[in-house]
């Protein structure tokens, strides 16, 4: 039956998906740029919205709207010597789960799911989770992120503080 | 530090350092509220932000918390957020839309939206006890309410000099810079509000925006980074860079170049900086801009309206503007050691779209929630809130660079390099007048 058929691809490509939002939670977690970096197709956008119901990031406020150059200067801020407001330490922790399959073709899966993550700095924790929203490119390499939408929980703020790494 | 150890609040400011009471001390943020946030001007919002009837933003002035609304009318209107029945705030949201009235959460008191009673449920219990229409039953409005240009400000004491006065030249530049750069002569708020805690006091921020020595230390990674991307955008896409990342490597401009900008200190602490990047490149939008202006005023006016060489204004106590940007931080102080800003931008009615996407560039990198230059000046104030707070290592803070150098005219202070520390005597002369009274 064809409804079997949806159900066991959908369970492979759940595993697939749950295999790499995992990875890319721990990949942030330990600051592995590089793999970071190529988690995304060449084109692929790391986008949190300013409001909960925004359609796009092109052309409006965004709190993250970056490609893979702005990532890079991202990292090359942090990774430099002199970026004082991550020399007391800066750690976090990633929880992904929730994860569900919004849609799937050959060449691309939506998936969604939800996150919680604490970050350390200055003898402070932070608490933030949200919902990620996942559009993949699937390649001969495996999944890469075409757009990664990062809805935040409290995304009208106030936020304490900044954010100096994506979520 | 005990307080009653001066004669006056006054005591605390001398003319080339302060004390760090000033910074730190519950007690002065309190007389800071009463003497300055009480008293001048305070900015609500701009008109374009409740463009409808029933429109609404919520914000603070010191402690009290207003509303800004639009009434039937057409009328833009600044209220206190309580409810004259049992006290409860009437808009428990940011922003929203009231249809017809405001309606009380709690005993569903309506409300116009200039403040007066509209109805009230179950009338018969008041009859022959009070009169409905007695002002005490009417949400308050602000003491004094004017708007420049489209900016509202209110001010909570019935008295003092108007709105105009007190903006003055100086002031008045951050609004007419921002406007005049419009075909039409106005501006239209992007409705959008950044809301970010500093965990710092109000002024920490305020004197860092003119502080000219501090970037090309504070922001020297975000600098270095912004430069290494522009050479790698530059290799692979064979393209110019964006402009936004112009704007964050211009942070780490050499000393000389930040020793050229000029500071100007007006009256009532106003202040400003002058010069500034090359905001005016010859690409197609640049050009496309001034076409639109010189259509509407001809090519000499043109010129002066965006040769205006005005990079920062700080309308004091409240706002920190970039006019040629369009950018707007107004200033909340919530304790002494705490401050949330409210973080705008603005486009320019009629002026071409890439003129605002610079200014959404600035407002990414420099003012969002994710931005990597505030991180590291966040980062300063709290260590130096943390350090003021100490009881020992010293009481002082010092503004004594290039102090009893600068040249007064009429009352206006101007610098002899813009790395004086001019601004901040500025803001602390209006600061001790203020709080002496
Ligand atoms: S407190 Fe507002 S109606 Fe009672
Ligand atoms: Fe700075």
């Amino acid at each position: 039956m064809s409804n079997d058929t949806t159900t066991r691809s959908s369970t492979s490509t759940l595993q697939d998906v749950e295999q790499f939002l995992y990875r890319q939670a721990d990949i942030l977690d330990e600051r592995r740029w590089e793999e970071w970096l190529g988690l995304f197709t060449d084109d692929g956008i790391y986008w949190m919205p300013a409001s909960a119901d925004q359609e796009t990031g092109e052309g409006q406020p965004n709190i993250f709207w970056e490609d893979h150059y702005l990532m890079d200067m991202r990292i090359r801020r942090v990774e430099h010597p002199y970026a004082h407001s991550q020399k007391a330490g800066h750690r976090t922790s990633h929880v992904v789960s929730n994860v569900m399959i919004e849609s799937e073709s050959d060449d691309e899966i939506v998936a969604t799911s939800r996150f919680h993550m604490v970050e350390y700095r200055l003898d402070e924790q932070r608490y933030f989770g949200g919902k990620y929203t996942h559009r993949f490119a699937r390649m001969d390499a495996g999944l890469k992120i075409k757009l990664q939408r990062v809805d935040l929980a409290n995304v009208e703020g106030p936020f304490e503080y900044v954010m100096q790494i994506w979520l | 530090m005990p307080l009653d150890q001066y004669n006056n609040l006054g005591s605390l400011v001398e003319p080339d350092r302060v004390h760090k009471a000033c910074y730190a001390d519950e007690q002065v943020f309190e007389k800071e509220l009463e003497n300055i946030f009480y008293k001048s001007w305070i900015y609500i919002g701009h008109e374009s932000q409740v463009p409808n009837a029933g429109d609404y933003w919520t914000t603070w002035v010191g402690k009290e918390r207003m509303i800004l609304c639009r009434g039937e009318n057409g009328d833009v209107n600044v209220l206190y957020n309580r409810c004259p029945h049992r006290g409860a705030l009437i808009c428990n949201n940011l922003n929203g839309n009231a249809p017809k009235a405001f309606r009380c959460p709690y005993h569903a008191w309506q409300f116009n939206m200039d403040g007066s009673l509209r109805n009230v449920p179950m009338k018969q219990g008041y009859e022959g006890v009070i009169d409905l229409t007695d002002p005490q039953l009417q949400m308050k409005r602000a003491e004094r309410q004017e708007t420049y240009r489209g900016f509202v400000f209110a001010s909570l004491s019935e008295e003092g000099p108007s709105l105009e006065e007190w903006l003055g030249q100086g002031a008045k530049a951050a609004f007419d810079d921002i406007c005049n750069r419009s075909p039409e002569g106005e501006c239209e708020v992007v409705v959008n509000c950044f809301r970010i805690i500093q965990h710092s006091n109000w002024k920490i921020f305020l004197e860092n925006q003119l502080d000219a020595v501090h970037p090309s230390i504070t922001h020297h990674s975000t600098g270095d980074a912004a430069a290494d991307m522009q050479r790698v955008y530059k290799e692979k896409t064979g393209d110019e860079p964006p402009m936004g990342y112009q704007f964050l490597a211009d942070f780490t401009l050499p000393y000389e170049k930040w020793d050229s900008l000029d500071t100007i200190g007006h009256p009532y602490g106003h202040t400003l900086l002058a010069g500034y990047m090359g905001l005016r490149p010859r690409d197609p939008v640049t050009i496309a801009h001034e076409e639109s202006l010189t259509a509407v005023h001809g090519e000499k006016r043109m010129d002066e309206i965006l040769s205006t060489n005005v990079h920062h204004v700080l309308v004091y106590p409240c706002l920190s503007v970039q006019p040629p940007l369009q950018q707007l931080r107004a200033v909340r102080p919530l304790a002494a050691n705490k401050t949330l800003t409210e973080i705008w931008h603005f486009r320019l009615k009629g002026a071409p779209e890439g003129i605002y996407d610079r200014s959404l560039a600035y407002y990414y990198h420099v003012n969002s929630p994710s931005t990597m230059v505030n991180a590291d000046d966040l980062n300063n104030f709290r260590a130096c809130q943390d350090g003021l707070t100490l009881e020992g290592g010293g009481d002082w803070v010092s503004f004594h660079r290039n102090y009893g150098q600068d040249p007064v005219e009429n009352g206006i202070t101007t610098s002899v390099t813009g790395m004086s520390k001019q601004p901040m005597r500025n803001m602390f002369a209006a600061w001790k007048e203020y709080m002496s009274a």
